[in-house]
């Protein structure tokens, strides 16, 4: 166990925004998961009493008749706000006091850093480097991460949730967004902070960072295993393959979507594109685990290979 | 209308010097009693000075540069408590009234607010950096240098900006966190939706031409690590898929379009200084106001609304 390693890659001024992200990330998440299990609660108790439904006010926080439903925003919003700016302000500045921002030696282009790191918030996309080619996980993935989250708003078809926190009546999408957000986006970022060392080698915390590390990987290509050596005949091949996983990842997702009778009766909403851009991206999402899961048991490299370009 | 007038009512020109006014010319060389009537008007001009001074003390909102400022009467009224929000440039993307539970801290965490705050100051703390800094290759790094040891404050100014930086990035995935959490981008709120990704994106490259301006190794590597992947684009990029069929070389692809060049150099700097100082916070602070306004126009903050229940859901009307 080396804690001094441990210590020095905690304490890199330029990876204490990750050490918060361990904290603040969980945190929130407990918070509005808290919330949303109590509104279920009340929700469940709605569902069940209509007489109840009629006359409550459906909110957690406490009501009573004759209670304004608004409040002046001045004072008891700009009051809040005012109080949220300071905060800010002396975290801000108590950080800036005791922690200085990084500087190294100046730009060098002859002598390469090793590890070379991007900014912190981009790790998780040269995590996926190890992974895919860069033109998959420089280029298109981020294209798609983008994309993605845009069309969000137009392909959850689901009305209810609109407002309040709430687990129950939106657990696919929900659970979605949780496995994008924490899983696969902040734990790679996590990964490429405090795990990723010299070479870009997998270290786990505390061992020490062996710069003259050499892991002798036996990565290979899919249609070698099988034996495809002709060109044309590895297009074919690695095209049947990807194509059996997105017609396998999309009955698979389909299965989820329609599996309990609130999914199906959301799912009877959706019209055809809704429901194909959907699959798409999930599917395109669910091939990064995929693919990283392949790499990591099977040790195979690329499984379409091409003259054009490799996935 | 004493309120409209001067502070009690009298117009200023019948004021003290009634009495000592006519002093000047009919006694004539009586040198005394002269000095003695200009003294009786002093006195009564001093007193009456006293008088004003002690009523503007008194009700300084009653004077005519108070209420020049800020225009509307400020009383313990509802309707002077929302108008003082109402009439105020910078408090006007308020509402007057809000839902009484989105102003506790738990449901919107304060994320989307506090983010626009530490823009705020990112601008603030980068304006001054500006004076300090010259995107040249001979002298950025020297200029860091300067501010960290010879600049009053300089250290601090750098530091918050970069933290202030990494504080934002955080910010906004966690506001788009609580936002999705909420489902607040479900209609009518959609579009603000694709407009806070955008700018999800502009924060973090704001973070990221950023990062090459000191010049040290740490912005050099993380740089041409970033751009070496802009190589590979598909069809754009001289070592992407089918770029070389499309004549791509390191000299004009779009690599070449980012840095100005085909290595990581003073070209480079220059336009990384260019989009983060001017290009990135001017398109950034467009969205912002496009956000801003459409949270308002989108029906305010979106709740905490009162939970719907599955039975009422309404069936969608099919094409």
């Amino acid at each position: 166990m080396d804690l001094h390693q441990l210590w020095t890659i905690v304490s890199l001024p330029d990876n204490v925004p990750i050490v918060l992200l361990l904290f603040v990330v969980p945190f929130y998440t407990w918070y509005g998961m808290r919330q949303a299990f109590a509104n279920d609660r009340l929700i469940a108790q709605l569902e069940g009493d209509p007489a109840m439904a009629k006359t409550h006010h459906r909110k957690v926080q406490p009501f009573k008749t004759g209670w304004a439903r608004e409040v002046h925003v001045w004072p008891y919003l700009l009051r809040i706000e005012f109080l949220a700016a300071i905060i800010v302000t002396v975290i801000l500045m108590v950080w800036s006091i005791t922690l200085n921002a990084p500087l190294e030696e100046p730009s060098n282009p002859t002598l390469t850093m090793n590890p070379s790191k991007a900014p912190w918030y981009f790790l998780g996309l040269q995590e996926m480097l190890v992974y895919f080619d860069p033109w998959i996980a420089g280029v298109v993935m981020p294209s798609l991460i983008i994309i993605g989250l845009m069309v969000v708003p137009y392909i959850d078809t689901n009305p209810l949730g609109n407002g309040y926190y709430t687990f129950k009546q939106r657990k696919f999408s929900i659970l979605t967004f949780i496995f994008g957000f924490i899983v696969l986006w902040v734990s790679m970022i996590v990964i490429g902070t405090l795990i990723r060392g010299p070479g870009w080698m997998w270290f786990w915390p505390g061992t020490t960072w062996d710069h003259n590390r050499l892991i002798f990987e036996v990565n290979r290509d899919l249609p070698d295993i099988f034996g495809i050596s002709g060109r044309v005949g590895k297009i074919i091949f690695g095209a049947i393959v990807v194509g059996l996983y997105f017609i396998a990842a999309g009955i698979g997702m389909h299965k989820l979507i329609v599996k309990t009778p609130f999914n199906r009766k959301i799912y009877a909403r959706m019209s055809v594109l809704q429901y194909t851009v959907m699959q798409v991206f999930l599917i395109v999402m669910l091939a990064l685990p995929v693919k990283i899961l392949v790499r990591l048991l099977f040790r195979i490299k690329y499984i379409w290979v091409t003259p054009w370009f490799n996935v | 209308m004493p309120e409209t007038n001067g502070h009690d009512g009298k117009p200023a020109s019948t004021g003290a010097p009634a009495g000592a006014g006519n002093g000047n010319g009919t006694t004539g060389g009586n040198g005394g009693g002269k000095v003695a009537a200009v003294l009786a008007g002093a006195k009564a001009t001093q007193a009456r000075a006293v008088e004003e001074l002690k009523e503007t003390i008194k009700a300084p909102e009653k004077t005519d540069v108070w209420k020049s400022v800020l225009r509307v009467k400020h009383d313990e009224t509802p309707r002077s408590r929302a108008l003082g929000v109402l009439s105020n440039v910078f408090l006007h993307l308020h509402p007057a009234k809000i839902n009484r539970d989105a102003v506790a801290y738990n449901y919107t965490w304060g994320m989307g607010g506090m983010t626009f705050y530490v823009y705020i100051t990112l601008v603030f703390t980068g304006t001054l950096l500006m004076f300090y800094y010259h995107p040249s290759k001979i002298v950025a790094f020297r200029d860091i240098l300067y501010l960290e040891s010879d600049v009053p404050f300089g250290k601090l100014l750098r530091n918050m900006h970069r933290w202030g930086a990494h504080l934002m990035v955080i910010m906004v995935e966690l506001h788009m966190f609580r936002v999705f959490l909420t489902g607040s981008y479900k209609k009518p709120r959609e579009f603000n939706w694709v407009v806070g990704v955008l700018l999800l994106v502009l924060t973090l490259l704001l973070s990221f031409t950023g990062y090459l301006l000191p010049d040290d190794q740490l912005g050099f590597w993380a740089v041409t690590v970033g751009t070496n992947m802009a190589r590979a684009t598909p069809l754009l990029g001289n070592a992407g898929p089918f770029g070389g069929l499309l004549g791509m070389t390191p000299y004009n692809d779009v690599r070449f379009g980012l840095l100005g060049g085909s290595i990581v150099d003073a070209n480079a700097l220059l336009r990384a200084y260019i989009w983060h100082c001017v290009a990135i916070p001017i398109i950034a602070s467009a969205f912002m106001v496009v956000h801003f306004w459409r949270v308002r126009k989108d029906g305010g903050i979106s709740g905490p609304a009162p939970v719907m229940l599955e039975s009422e859901i309404k069936d969608v009307k099919k094409i």
